[in-house]
C-alpha cells in the first residue's frame, strides 16, 4: 500500500524534526504571512471569546451581537449550570469512560497488534488483520439500532459498556497504526530474549510494550479525544440519566432549557474546559502525537 | 520458521471474540433484521427485500441521502483546501510558528456537539445583526432558520472543527519533503507557485489521499453538529442519514425498515471509500 512505503521512507525524515528545515536563501521572518496567520488565528479565537463573556453574562445583557463585555458579570451562571447538568457526577462519568478506554485501549490493542504483527504469514493472523482493519469501512451509525439492543441485553448499557465498546470499536484503526509500527521493529532483540529464555508474554511486557511508548501516546491521545467527546455512542448506550457523561449533559440541559443562554453558555465552558486545559499545558505532545499516528 | 507460540493466540482470540460479539454480530443481526418489518419490539415477520423497494420510494430517505453527499462533498473540499493552505502558511517563515499550531489545533480537542450550539446562537443572533447593519438579506435572519441555506451552517461549523486535525496530518506530510528539493528548484528558478505544483503536492500525494478518505468517512456520518445547529430542520431539508436511522430506528418504530437503509448506506460508504482510493492512489508519487 502505497501509505504505508510512504510511510516507512517519511519516519526519518519527520525525525530529523525540521520545521524549519525549508530554510530558502535567507532566514527572515516572512511579516505578511504572519499577519494572515494571525487573522485566521482569530477565527479559532472568537468564538471561544464569546463563549466567555456569554458565560459570564446576565440575561438582560444577551440584546447585542453576543461579541460586548460583558457590564456586570454574574458568577453564578456557574454554580446554575453546577446544579442544574449535575456537573460532578457527568464530569466523574467522562472521566470513568475515558480513561477506562485510554487504558484498555493501550494495554489490549498493543498486545493484539503484536500477534499480528508477528505472525502475519499465518493465515489466522492475516485474516484477523484484514478482519480488523476493514471493520474501518463500517462506521458505527450503521450498526447502532442493533448494537444498542445488544449491549442493554448483555448489561454494558453503564459506563463500563461504554468504554469496552471503545476499546473493542477502535481495535480497527489502532491495529492498523500498530502492527506497521510493530514491523519496523527488528526481530533480533525478540530473538535473543527468547534464547535467554523469555516467554512471548515477557517479551511484549518488557521489550516490546517499552519501545510501542511513542505509539502509545498517539493511539492513547486519539482514544481520549474520541471518547471525552463523543455524543452518539453515549446517546444511545447509556439507558440511566445518572451515568449521562458531559456531552449527554449538554445537550438534555439544552433540550430543557432552551432558552437560558447565560447558564447554558456556562455549562458549555465547564464541560469544555478540562481538555482544553489539559491541551494547552501538554500542547506540543498532543500535536507530535497526532503527527505521529498519521506518518505511520 | 520457528512455530508460533500459542501465547499469541491467547493474544489475539479474546480480543477477536469481543470484536465479533459487540460489532460482527450486531451487524449480522441488522442485516437480517432488515428483511423483517420488526418495529424495535413485539412481534415481526419476514417480508425479504420489501424493506429495500421501499427505500427508493420514500422521499425523506432520498432527501437524507441527497443531502449528506451534498454537505459532505462540500465539507470535504472546503476543509482540505484550507488545510492545505494553512499547512503551508505554518511550514512557512512565519514567527510564532508553534503557538499559531497550537491554536489552530484548539477546535480539534473540542466536543463538536458543544460547537454546534456555541455557533448556533452565532448564527441566530450575532449573525442576523451583522447582516441588517449590512444590508445583506439573506443574512438579515438566521440561516438556520433557512430552508435553502442552513446546510451552510452546518458546513461551516464543521470545517471549523475538523480543519484542524487536517491541519496537522498535511504538516507531517510537509516535513517529510526533504529540503533540497526546493534548494535544487530555487536554483533552477522554479517560482512558488510552479514549486508547490510539481514538488510540494505531488510529495504529499499520500497525505492528501488520507485526508480526502477519512474526511470524507467522517463528515458521511454526521450527527452531532446537525443536532446541536438544526436538529434536521426546518422541516427535514438537514436531516442526515445517521439522523434518519437514529430517529426512525429508535423513535419511530421503524427498527426493520432503517436497518435494511443502514445496509444500503454501509454498500454506498464503501463503493465510495474504494472509488476514493484507487483515484487518489493513482495520482501519487512513490518515493
Amino acid at each position: 500500500m502505497a501509505t504505508t512505503e510512504t510511510a516507512a521512507s517519511a519516519r526519518t525524515a519527520a525525525d530529523s524534526r525540521g520545521l524549519r528545515r525549508r530554510g530558502r536563501k535567507l532566514d527572515s521572518v516572512n511579516w505578511p504571512l504572519t499577519a494572515l496567520a494571525a487573522v485566521l488565528a482569530l477565527t479559532v479565537l472568537i468564538p471561544l471569546y464569546l463563549t466567555v463573556v456569554t458565560a459570564l453574562k446576565t440575561p438582560d445583557q444577551l440584546g447585542g451581537s453576543g461579541f460586548e463585555w460583558p457590564s456586570r458579570v454574574r458568577l453564578e451562571n456557574f454554580s446554575d449550570a453546577w446544579n442544574l447538568t449535575n456537573f460532578p457526577r457527568a464530569l466523574l462519568n467522562s472521566a470513568i469512560v475515558t480513561v477506562g478506554a485510554v487504558v484498555l485501549t493501550i494495554l489490549s490493542n498493543s498486545l493484539v497488534a503484536y500477534a499480528i504483527a508477528r505472525n502475519l504469514h499465518k493465515r489466522f493472523f492475516k485474516f484477523l488483520y484484514y478482519f480488523f482493519v476493514a471493520a474501518l469501512f463500517v462506521p458505527f451509525p450503521i450498526i447502532m439500532l442493533p448494537a444498542t439492543k445488544e449491549t442493554a441485553v448483555l448489561g454494558l448499557d453503564n459506563p463500563v459498556g461504554l468504554f469496552l465498546l471503545y476499546t473493542v470499536y477502535g481495535l480497527s484503526f489502532n491495529v492498523f497504526v500498530y502492527t506497521a509500527f510493530i514491523r519496523s521493529i527488528p526481530r533480533e532483540l525478540e530473538e535473543a530474549a527468547t534464547m535467554d529464555g523469555a516467554s512471548t508474554w515477557g517479551i511484549f511486557r518488557r521489550i516490546i510494550f517499552p519501545l510501542l511508548t511513542p505509539m502509545n501516546a498517539t493511539v492513547g491521545i486519539l482514544t481520549c479525544l474520541w471518547a471525552w467527546n463523543d455524543f452518539l455512542l453515549p446517546l444511545v448506550i447509556l439507558s440511566d440519566p445518572a451515568t449521562r457523561t458531559l456531552p449527554l449533559a449538554q445537550y438534555v440541559f439544552q433540550s430543557q432549557f432552551t432558552t437560558n443562554y447565560t447558564v447554558a453558555f456556562a455549562s458549555y465552558l465547564m464541560a469544555l474546559a478540562p481538555l482544553l486545559l489539559v491541551y494547552l499545558f501538554a500542547q506540543r505532545w498532543v500535536i507530535s502525537g497526532v503527527m505521529r499516528g498519521s506518518i505511520k | 520458521m520457528t512455530h508460533t507460540s500459542k501465547a499469541f493466540y491467547w493474544m489475539a482470540i479474546p480480543a477477536l471474540l469481543l470484536f465479533v460479539t459487540l460489532h460482527t454480530v450486531p451487524a449480522l443481526t441488522g442485516v437480517f433484521f432488515s428483511l423483517t418489518d420488526y418495529a424495535g419490539y413485539g412481534t415481526w415477520t419476514f417480508i425479504g427485500l420489501e424493506n429495500y423497494f421501499s427505500l427508493f420510494k420514500d422521499d425523506r430517505i432520498l432527501s437524507s441521502y441527497s443531502f449528506t453527499f451534498l454537505f459532505a462533498i462540500t465539507t470535504t473540499i472546503i476543509v482540505n483546501v484550507l488545510a492545505l493552505g494553512i499547512a503551508l502558511l505554518l511550514n512557512a517563515k512565519i514567527k510564532f510558528q508553534t503557538a499559531f499550531r497550537g491554536i489552530f489545533f484548539i477546535p480539534n480537542v473540542l466536543a463538536i456537539l458543544i460547537i454546534g450550539y456555541v455557533f448556533n446562537f452565532i448564527f441566530s443572533n450575532s449573525l442576523p445583526l451583522l447582516g441588517q447593519w449590512a444590508g445583506i438579506d439573506w443574512l438579515s435572519t438566521s440561516i438556520l432558520a433557512n430552508k435553502d441555506l442552513a446546510w451552510l451552517g452546518i458546513v461551516a461549523v464543521s470545517a471549523w472543527q475538523s480543519i484542524a486535525f487536517s491541519v496537522i496530518l498535511y504538516l507531517a506530510g510537509l516535513q517529510t519533503i526533504p529540503a533540497d528539493l526546493y534548494e535544487a528548484a530555487d536554483l533552477d528558478g522554479a517560482g512558488y507557485w510552479r514549486q508547490f505544483r510539481s514538488i510540494t503536492f505531488p510529495m504529499i500525494g499520500a497525505f492528501f489521499t488520507i485526508n480526502m478518505v477519512l474526511a470524507l468517512k467522517g463528515f458521511l456520518q454526521a450527527f452531532d453538529q446537525i443536532v446541536a445547529l438544526t436538529g434536521g430542520g426546518p422541516g427535514t431539508s438537514t436531516e442526515s442519514v445517521a439522523m434518519v436511522i437514529f430517529r426512525g430506528g429508535f423513535q419511530g418504530g421503524e427498527y426493520g425498515y432503517q436497518m435494511a437503509n443502514s445496509v444500503v448506506y454501509l454498500l454506498v460508504i464503501v463503493a465510495v471509500s474504494v472509488i476514493q482510493l484507487r483515484t487518489l492512489q493513482r495520482k501519487e508519487v512513490d518515493f
